[in-house]
């Protein structure tokens, strides 16, 4: 009897814990936003450091986001042409690739790299600061470190990722034209005049307004694990790591709920 | 006597554990005193309270005639603009050399020129002792007691009131620990209104350089005196203390 009251006893315990951990981490991440967000209209106002980070986060991630959009255009257009030729319905290729791009692939797939390859340095930059006590250096100076830190790279990120998205549909559409009407034979004429037909500007809105949603996530995980980080260098691993978890779970969960709610109000 | 650093009762709790249990301390203005004690007796936790990263749960902390207690986040923030901090590995920011580390508080907080940053910057690099050629150099490039010298220009760079030094001499070797000590005796007495407040185990350099002497044990000052007078104390755990920190 007693070993079962210890095995109840023990396994509430750690529901219990898991609970108080979760809304400590919650409450911490909604102090952080708030904190972040009242910094970022607060002078001195570091340009400076903004368009560093809009240099590392847009710039420097160009070559991997142009790479992946001809091959995701590409490939898109081999795939659906497959499908419509069936179909006798080909020359929808172009659209319904361009289409995918600007609201769905463009956004998403822009974000999951910049997670990757940006998230991951902000938090590992911003724990490694920690743990070698830059960022207190900073404090006792009497410099906010979410200011000096926080706030450049979250709205780096907010700004860099629709154009790194709108790129991605730039790319993407030339490597599906190339495919479509190089290699597979598509009517130049009809191929364009489809798109014409289909394309709306509010796919491209779509695609932009959720490229900096998602962006702006981006910045803020990214950050607020790097500020989390405790210990040495394991820390800052387990920091790197839950950054970039995080992120890529953030950007595709709130990709359904951003959808959601701007085809309704771009309708 | 005129106080840089007065403590009233002052306590301090994380949840259910107090780490300052009625710290009663007034430390005196242009003189170097070393704060002493064991791991975990509270040092850290103090200097953080001096520094207003913390704020007390009880009592009256009074630095420079300003009760920081009473100052809001943006106040306390200017306030730090009077001290200045050595850490135990320097925290120099690893993107930026020697001189744009030196140059980083000038920057952010006063409207010198380039030109006059340069002068500051060159006359802080030679009152530290840093070779010319460190200058442009990053910090992964310099040795321990390099990274020192330039952690303390930066400190200093702003002409600060109070100069607080975390455990300025651990993981050096005793040249350059002795280094450090020069260093240290020797700014403090080319300021002479310049505080200086030491955290160390280092007990032999802290007799030497040290005009005060506190020391901390489980949250409260159990001893603070001038340096001559510590080095009589009877005080069992002080005695315990420095007999086995001499071998």
């Amino acid at each position: 009897m007693e070993l079962i009251t210890n095995k109840v006893r023990n396994s509430l315990e750690l529901i219990g814990n898991s609970v108080i951990e979760f809304l400590d981490g919650l409450g911490k991440f909604t102090i952080y936003f708030f904190r972040l967000i009242a910094w970022s209209f607060r002078p001195p106002y570091r340009t400076k450091l903004f368009f560093q980070q809009v240099y590392f986060i847009g710039n420097k991630s160009l070559f991997i986001v142009a790479l992946t959009s001809t091959f995701s255009g590409m490939v898109m257009a081999y795939q659906s042409y497959l499908g419509f030729s069936v179909m006798n319905a080909h020359t929808l290729v172009g659209p319904i690739v361009a289409i995918g791009l600007a609201k769905e692939l463009g956004p998403v797939f822009s974000a999951l790299i910049v997670t990757g390859r940006c998230g991951a340095a902000m938090a590992a930059e911003i724990g490694t600061m920690k743990v070698t006590e830059q960022i207190d250096a900073l404090e006792v100076m009497g410099i906010s470190s979410i200011q000096y830190l926080g706030v450049p790279r979250l709205w780096a990120a907010t700004i860099s990722l629709p154009m790194l998205s709108m790129i991605f549909l730039l790319v993407g559409n030339i490597g599906s034209y190339m495919v479509g009407v190089h290699l597979l034979s598509i009517e130049e004429v009809k191929y364009f005049a489809k798109l014409r037909d289909f394309m709306e500007m509010s796919d491209i809105y779509e695609g932009l307004i959720k490229a900096g949603g998602f962006g702006f996530m981006i910045g803020l995980i990214g950050t607020y694990h790097g500020f989390q980080v405790k210990g040495g260098a394991e820390g800052v691993g387990k920091g790197t790591n839950a950054a970039v978890v995080w992120g890529m779970i953030t950007v595709l969960i709130a990709d359904f709920f951003l959808t959601s709610i701007l085809v309704k109000l771009l309708e | 006597m005129e106080y840089a650093v007065e403590c009233e009762n002052l306590i301090k709790e994380f949840g259910h554990d107090r780490i300052l249990k009625g710290i009663n301390i007034k430390i005196p203005k242009g003189k170097i005193t070393t704060i002493l004690g064991f791991s975990g007796a509270g040092k850290s936790t103090l200097i953080k309270h001096f520094l207003g990263l913390l704020k007390p749960t009880s009592g009256k902390l009074t630095i420079l005639g300003e009760d920081i207690t009473k100052l809001k986040d943006i106040e306390l923030r200017d306030f730090r603009k009077k001290f200045g901090m050595l850490f135990q590995y320097a925290a120099l920011f690893d993107s930026m050399t020697t001189f744009e580390n030196i140059a980083f508080p000038l920057r952010e907080f006063t409207k010198m020129s380039e030109a006059e940053i340069k002068e500051r910057v060159d006359s802080l690099i030679k009152d530290v002792g840093l070779v010319k050629e460190s200058t442009y150099k990053l910090p992964s490039e310099l040795s321990g007691g390099m990274r020192k010298r330039v952690g303390l220009a930066r400190a200093l760079a702003l002409k600060p009131e109070i100069i607080l030094y975390d455990e300025p001499t651990t993981g050096l070797d005793p040249i350059t620990t002795k280094m450090v000590n020069d260093l240290i005796y020797d700014t403090n007495h080319s300021n002479p209104e310049l505080t200086s407040i030491i955290i160390s185990h280092d007990i032999q350099a802290t007799l030497k350089i040290s005009d005060y002497i506190a020391f901390l044990d489980k949250g409260v000052v159990i001893e603070f005196c001038p340096t001559a007078e510590f080095k009589k104390t009877t005080h069992p755990t002080i005695r315990k203390f420095l007999d086995l920190t001499a071998h």
